[in-house]
């Protein structure tokens, strides 16, 4: 089926788009629930070049795990993806993955793009051993031969320094968080792909285990130069491993930038919330603070800038305007109309800030 | 907060008139929540038409008890929709007269039943040790015995002179699966973390019991309720139709033994007369089932409170 | 070592506190040997991985669980030698803070029943009046508004962050002296956190309540307990005490300074340029298996086979105000 997969570029993004892997543009997800229509995703832009990391930071309900499931269209039945387009460039292809057919989509996952989900129980069959999931796995992709698979996902459970004898021979229930999660990467890594997204890597691991998997994944990254994109609200997950990094709020990018701009110059008052909110342990002792209020009910969203509730910065013209993306320096966007308000206060603590917002009020 | 506006909210201050407003809001509440099933609500009118019937009935159609030869097993007709019994009496009256009794015997069994099981079962589940030991091994003895044998047994040994004794017997021999099941449910829920709460603010054994553990097991024993209930209409209705209890006439299990001793079975057109409490009685418990349906939403607190 | 510095007897003492599971062949001692003691008005944070035991010990305190070896005392007397009257008093002075916003509060009954079910229970109001009253008050403490729509509503219609802030509520009704915090901000989103970590701050400041802070997240530890004690636990064992400063600058054992290492940072240069220290092994001692002497000998980088391996370090003064449960460290610094 002969679509259209000319795009507009972004002009924050570091290349140019058709050097890009993946290019997200104007997604839309919308699902039913008993109260009404959730508008999860509200227009989401981005682009993955081949061999970067990028890291989706947002907290619950801010729709990133939606977006995550869509862009591999593995979202329940009553969700839609009303409206954007995902286009994936390989091999100077360029296909608009929401137009695919099953078999097409069945094809694309997995072999182009892996995703590795958060509850890793529930991602393996509990009845079947590993080595037999593997070889399902690939059979169902192309012809193999258990050999072969055998020889491939031992070396990749090696390198996720698992023991391929041990582990082949497991059913899921008999391995740890921490080794479930790293047989699931291997797994993910088994036909190469050239993207995968990881929804939650670290989260209810153990430190020393987190450390494992972070190291991990960065040493697969370099040998095996595929890009990755992190679902997750752990921050220092990004810090680690991000090349960049976008933050979500209420089913919208609201900031996106190079790791280091995220961390030192955030220009959102979201983002610059969420940096003050989480502390670190070798840093010294820093004055936090969180952002008051909740997030926004994704039924019934308020008008205008869907953070202007909780933001120190709020104008007018917040309440009824919804800003979008702008450039505002290199790699860096903000949706925000008082970017430049938040770059003189950013030094300040989130109290402060808050402080005198009253008292100009 | 002003005295004024603490004085003023309705929780505490609780006249007559707030309680009566809260038992009808309750009332609505209920069957607005038995209505969100459709099959389910319609189980439930059929259900409480049954008992209406089964109960004013009897005084609006009083049953008709004169011998007519000349109108024996008559086919259904207009004055008689059921048609003629064996002595020319009208079915249908009978059948409005005959559910007062099976009905009545059988909440009174489904209520013995649940409260055995219940006290049992959370006796089980709190104490633990050779209590629970106990009392799982008399549920599993009593569980392997087939029961409708041992009714008969029982029946033939025992002068079941009324409803109560009726009840009673029906009630030992069945409350197993309900203790089963309510001693697992507390053995579960006795590890949540609200249930720890309540023990470190000391809230009392009582307390934990009926305020912490059986509310949330609401839904499960209102259905096991109704299911008692059908359960003890096909035992009683199986005895009385073997001729095993002594019973007013009045009764559906009673129609079917005489329509079948007195030979309904041979005469078509009689056919009416024996079927008419059979398909009354399954009716009943179809709508029985259905309305169970409908009965785990009204105890769903996430679905109260919504207009 | 059974006062604390102002020279009264510490509020909250483990000794020895050991808690088993399972049956007598296969036990599973998920509590090994912990001894630690709180003062009142301190804050004490125990960290550590999961299967470390530190729930477990937190619920011991909490006299949910029967300790298997060892005692809890409660100003100075042992909770399970103690006469009803004075349990029952122990048992209101100390309250737990579940982790799950979504299971400590009993989904079937009204934010009302919840908070007032301990007021009346316990005859700590008079009239419902009263109680509702009492309520706005609790509630004005751990900061959640409006009181009235939220105390008719039922639990799955609030947010785990007012979930949590109930628990504390209901925690409050019975004026305890020392809260257990199990996991509490954990499953919390990130943004208000803090807020209530400070919220829970507030209760120590302003009425005096001691804690005993459960986390497996270091930087919560050490932002909560910047003002107390963080005691890291390890596989059933308190492996080094220390005040909250010291800890995450100088730490002494072998495994906090390994989990200093490895902790990944919100702080890209920061946690980029950190200096890894690798472990020995990757495999995490399994607990029906424990490794013999030191438990963390397996995996330690300055490991010395016949000493680690043999006999397990005991908790001992450094002489700083510190502890620490490590054979070379003791050497080091001639200790114990």
């Amino acid at each position: 089926m002969a679509t259209s997969t000319t795009i507009k570029a972004l002009p924050w993004s570091k290349g140019n788009v058709e050097n890009a892997l993946l290019s997200v543009r104007d997604v839309h997800i919308e699902y039913w629930a008993e109260r009404g229509q959730v508008k999860a995703t509200r227009g989401v832009d981005f682009d993955i070049f081949p061999g970067e990391s990028l890291s989706l930071i947002g907290e619950s309900g801010c729709g990133k795990t939606t977006l995550g499931l869509g862009l591999i269209r593995l979202l329940v039945k009553t969700a839609d993806i009303t409206q954007g387009q995902v286009i994936y460039r390989q091999a100077g292809v360029a296909q608009d993955i929401l137009t695919l057919g099953a078999e097409e989509m069945r094809q694309f996952r997995w072999q182009d793009c892996a995703m590795v989900f958060q509850a890793a129980q529930s991602a393996f069959n509990p009845v079947l051993r590993i080595r037999d999931q593997m070889y399902e796995t690939v059979k169902a992709h192309r012809a193999t031969t258990r050999a072969e698979v055998e020889q491939v996902g031992s070396q990749l459970l090696t390198r996720v320094q698992l023991d391929p004898a041990r582990v082949l021979n497991c059913y899921p229930h008999e391995l740890s968080g921490g080794m479930r999660q790293r047989t699931l990467i291997a797994m993910a890594l088994l036909l190469n792909p050239p993207l995968i997204i990881l929804d939650e890597p670290t989260t209810a691991l153990d430190i020393l285990t987190q450390r494992t998997i972070i190291d991990l994944l960065r040493a697969l990254q370099s040998d095996m130069h595929f890009a990755m994109m992190f679902i997750s609200h752990d921050l220092s997950l990004a810090a680690e491993l991000a090349d960049h990094v976008a933050t979500m709020y209420a089913g919208r990018i609201v900031e996106f930038g190079t790791v280091n701009q995220i961390f030192y110059e955030p220009r959102h008052p979201y983002t610059l919330g969420l940096i003050k909110a989480v502390p670190t342990v070798t840093g010294g002792f820093e004055d936090l603070t969180s952002i008051a209020g909740t997030p926004p009910d994704l039924i019934d969203l308020p008008s205008g800038c869907k953070f202007h509730i909780r933001c120190p910065f709020a104008t007018e013209r917040c309440k009824e305007e919804e800003p979008d993306l702008a450039h505002i320096g290199p790699e860096h966007a903000v949706a925000c109309f008082h970017w430049q308000e938040v770059e003189k206060q950013a030094d300040r603590s989130w109290d402060s800030i808050q402080t005198a917002r009253g008292e100009e009020e | 907060m002003t005295e004024d506006a603490v004085r003023s909210t309705t929780v505490y201050q609780r006249t007559a008139k707030d309680i009566l407003l809260g038992f009808l809001r309750g009332v609505a509440d209920f069957f607005r929540l038995m209505a969100r099933n459709r099959i389910g609500f319609i189980g439930f009118i059929v259900v409480v038409l049954y008992f209406v019937v089964s109960f004013v009935g009897p005084s609006v159609l009083p049953v008709d008890s004169t011998t007519k030869i000349d109108r024996i097993f008559e086919p259904p007709s207009w004055q008689h929709p059921l048609g003629m019994d064996h002595q020319g009496r009208d079915v249908f009256s009978q059948v409005v007269n005959g559910g007062r009794d099976v009905l009545l015997t059988s909440l009174l069994t489904a209520a013995l039943t649940t409260i055995i099981g219940i006290v049992l079962g959370a006796l089980s589940g709190v104490a633990g040790g050779g209590v629970d030991s106990f009392l799982s091994m008399l549920s599993d003895i009593l569980m392997a015995v087939p029961r409708f044998p041992l009714l008969i047994v029982l029946a033939g040994l025992i002068n079941v002179s009324s409803m109560l004794v009726l009840a009673l017997i029906l009630a030992v021999l069945g409350w197993t699966s309900l203790y089963r099941n309510i001693r697992a449910q507390v053995l579960s829920l006795r590890e949540r973390d609200y249930i720890e709460a309540a023990v470190t603010l000391d809230l009392g054994t009582w307390h934990i019991i009926s305020k912490e553990i059986l509310p949330n097991m609401m839904s499960y024993i209102a259905i096991s309720f109704a299911f008692s209930i059908t359960s003890a209409i096909y035992q009683q209705v199986g005895l009385v139709l073997l001729g095993l209890v002594p019973f007013s006439s009045q009764n559906w299990g009673v129609m079917i033994n005489i329509a079948w001793t007195r030979g309904a079975i041979f005469y078509r057109d009689a056919a009416v007369y024996i079927l008419a409490p059979v398909f009354t009685i399954a009716f009943f418990q179809l709508a029985m089932v259905w309305m169970t349906r409908s009965l785990e939403e009204v105890f769903n607190p996430r679905l109260r409170g919504r207009s | 070592m059974s006062t604390d510095t102002m020279g009264s007897t510490p509020l909250i003492q483990a000794r020895n506190l050991g808690r088993s599971f399972g049956s007598r062949r296969n036990k599973i001692w998920a509590v090994d040997d912990v001894s630690f003691q709180v003062s009142r008005g301190e804050i004490l944070c125990l960290v550590g991985e999961s299967g470390c035991g530190k729930t477990t010990t937190g619920k011991v305190i909490a006299g949910l669980y029967k300790p298997s070896s060892g005692e809890v005392l409660f100003e100075g007397r042992n909770i399970w030698e103690m006469e009803k009257k004075e349990f029952k008093r122990y048992r209101t002075a100390v309250q737990l803070i579940h982790q799950d916003p979504y299971a400590s509060l009993n989904p079937m009954q009204t934010i009302y029943d919840i908070i007032t079910a301990p007021l009346f229970r316990h005859n700590l109001v008079s009239s419902r009046a009263h109680a509702w009253q009492r309520c706005i008050e609790l509630f004005h403490i751990v900061g959640l508004t409006p009181p009235e729509d939220l105390l008719r509503k039922h639990p799955h219609e609030l947010s785990g962050g007012q979930r949590q802030r109930v628990s504390v509520a209901r925690a409050l009704t019975v004026n305890p002296s020392f809260i257990v915090a199990d996991e509490a901000v954990s499953m919390v989103d990130v943004s208000i956190r803090v807020s209530l970590l400070t919220m829970l701050g507030r209760l120590r400041d302003e009425f005096g309540v001691t804690f005993l802070f459960i986390t497996h997240d270091l930087a919560l530890a050490k932002y909560f307990a910047w003002e107390g004690r963080i005691a890291v636990m390890y596989v059933g064992n308190i492996s080094e005490v220390a005040d909250s400063p010291r800890l995450v600058n100088d730490a002494l054992h072998p495994y906090t300074q390994a989990l200093l290492s490895a902790v990944p940072e919100a702080d890209p240069k920061l946690t980029r340029g950190k200096e890894r220290i690798p472990l020995r092994s990757q495999d995490i001692p399994s607990l029906l298996d424990l490794p013999t002497g030191c438990h963390f000998h397996p995996r330690c980088p300055r490991f010395v086979e016949g000493l680690c391996d043999v006999e397990r370090p005991v908790l001992v003064d450094t002489g700083d105000g510190r502890q620490v449960a490590c054979h070379l460290v003791a050497r080091e610094r001639g200790l114990g």
